[in-house]
């Protein structure tokens, strides 16, 4: 056995340790940072599938972000009260859980052991039309090329979850902002970080959407690393979540799939087909999109984070 | 066994694994946490496929990557509404409880925050 593959089988057993902690442990919390951790080993795991493109999403936005939201959510639910002993599942039930469980995991085991050779695949067409879009990351080229209809909606269902967590505010809190406010004595520690880490940070994520054309990385990528940064310095106190009302808020939200849906239909006229390019515009065209989603994204993340509105708004 | 044969194992054993944790435990908080372990099970699938079809010189299909990563948004995306949900029910009835209103008693939920 090479070293390498004692390495992989090792990080298979830490990543399966780490996942079952996440849903043995007997703290919410405990299961919550398990959970984070789960998200960086997972992201070494797609690094082994040769998933680059992958691994930064999920270290940025499955480990990252998501660990933000959670942690936050399980710390305010520490004081809830601990749910009744009528609701464990019985004994029987869980038995059968279990062997549910282990049946659909040998099942795709099976699959997995036993998926066809040659392998169905279409990087053949993707690297043939690749050089038609001016792109050299393939990934880029689907996302914002191939199958940019599918990138689009999800640009949509980013909108409509922040739609849906604004909508669970109270009456009174509408038109309000999430989170707490700015203090004047912001946190120690924290502020210190907020002050030193954006600077390269907001560097490093217009990095990577700038490289995403021909390297790993894009507006995903990119964009919940700007994010974060946004987020670092609310959670400093340094800044504060702009109330929902705000105009600018709300155009930064839907610019990305606004900017998309737009060039998408000139496509109909300027290219004979909804969503085509013409031919020679494609790379500028993507940059352009890229640029609004990463601005959508950039935004939205910290949005969600952030829940519904709890302060009153000011009139 | 290849890296990524046993990525797809392990792509299997979440699924079993969130699965379980979706089914047997009662708090609401901890469903989320077991949804995006099957989710991400589910997406190490896509990446064995992915990484099988490598072809004209690319390490791996690129279609089913870029799927993931779509993927990957989408669920950060439910997992937010539903942990906002959870803390509004937190809100409202003072407990993180999915059972109905009837067991409680009747009166628990009226009161809107």
């Amino acid at each position: 056995m090479s070293i390498l593959q004692a390495l992989d089988i090792g990080l298979a057993v830490l990543v399966l340790a780490v996942a079952a902690w996440t849903i043995f442990a007997r703290e919410a919390f405990a299961a919550v940072v398990a959970f984070v951790a789960y998200g960086l080993l997972l992201s070494l795991v797609w690094v082994r599938l040769f998933a680059v493109d992958v691994a930064l999403t999920e270290a940025a936005i499955g480990s990252g972000v998501t660990g933000v939201l959670l942690i936050g959510a399980a710390g305010r639910l520490r004081q809830a009260k601990k749910s009744a002993a009528s609701e464990q599942p019985s004994k029987p039930l869980r038995v059968w859980a279990f062997v549910l469980c282990v049946l659909v995991t040998l099942a795709l085991a099976v699959v997995v052991l036993s998926l066809p050779d040659p392998a169905p695949t279409l990087a053949p067409e993707a690297a043939q039309n690749l050089a038609g879009t001016g792109l050299g990351n393939p990934i880029t080229g689907v996302l914002l090329a191939f199958r940019s209809f599918d990138t689009m909606l999800e640009k949509v269902v980013l909108v409509l979850a922040v739609v849906g967590v604004w909508s669970l505010a109270s009456d009174r809190y509408w038109g309000g902002a999430p989170g707490t406010s700015r203090s004047a004595e912001p946190e120690g520690t924290r502020a210190l970080l907020a002050q030193l880490l954006p600077p390269l940070g907001i560097l490093i994520g217009v990095h990577i959407v700038w490289v995403g054309a021909d390297e790993p990385g894009g507006a995903f990528q990119g964009g919940a690393i700007l994010a974060a940064m946004w987020m670092i310095t609310m959670m400093a106190r340094l800044t504060e979540m702009p109330p929902i009302s705000s105009v600018w808020l709300r155009l930064a939200l839907i610019s990305g799939p606004a900017v998309f849906v737009a060039i998408g239909v000139a496509g109909i006229a300027m290219a004979g087909g909804f969503f085509a390019y013409p031919a020679g515009f494609a790379k500028p065209l993507i940059l352009f999109i890229e640029g609004f989603m990463t601005l959508s994204i950039a935004v939205t993340l910290p949005i969600l984070v952030g829940g519904p509105p709890q302060r009153l708004p000011r009139r | 066994m290849s890296a990524a044969t046993l990525a797809g194992l392990i792509g299997a054993a979440l699924v079993g694994l969130g699965l379980y944790g979706l089914i047997t435990n009662p708090q609401p908080m901890r469903k989320i946490l077991a949804f995006n372990l099957v989710g991400s099970g589910v997406f190490l699938l896509f990446g064995i496929i992915a990484r099988r079809g490598a072809a004209a010189g690319f390490v791996a299909d690129p279609v089913p990557q870029a799927m993931v990563i779509t993927g990957i948004v989408v669920a950060f995306s439910a997992s937010a509404l539903a942990v906002a949900l959870v803390l509004r029910l937190y809100e409202v009835s003072g407990g993180v409880t999915l059972q109905s209103d009837a067991a409680e008693g009747p009166t628990a939920n009226k009161a809107d925050a």
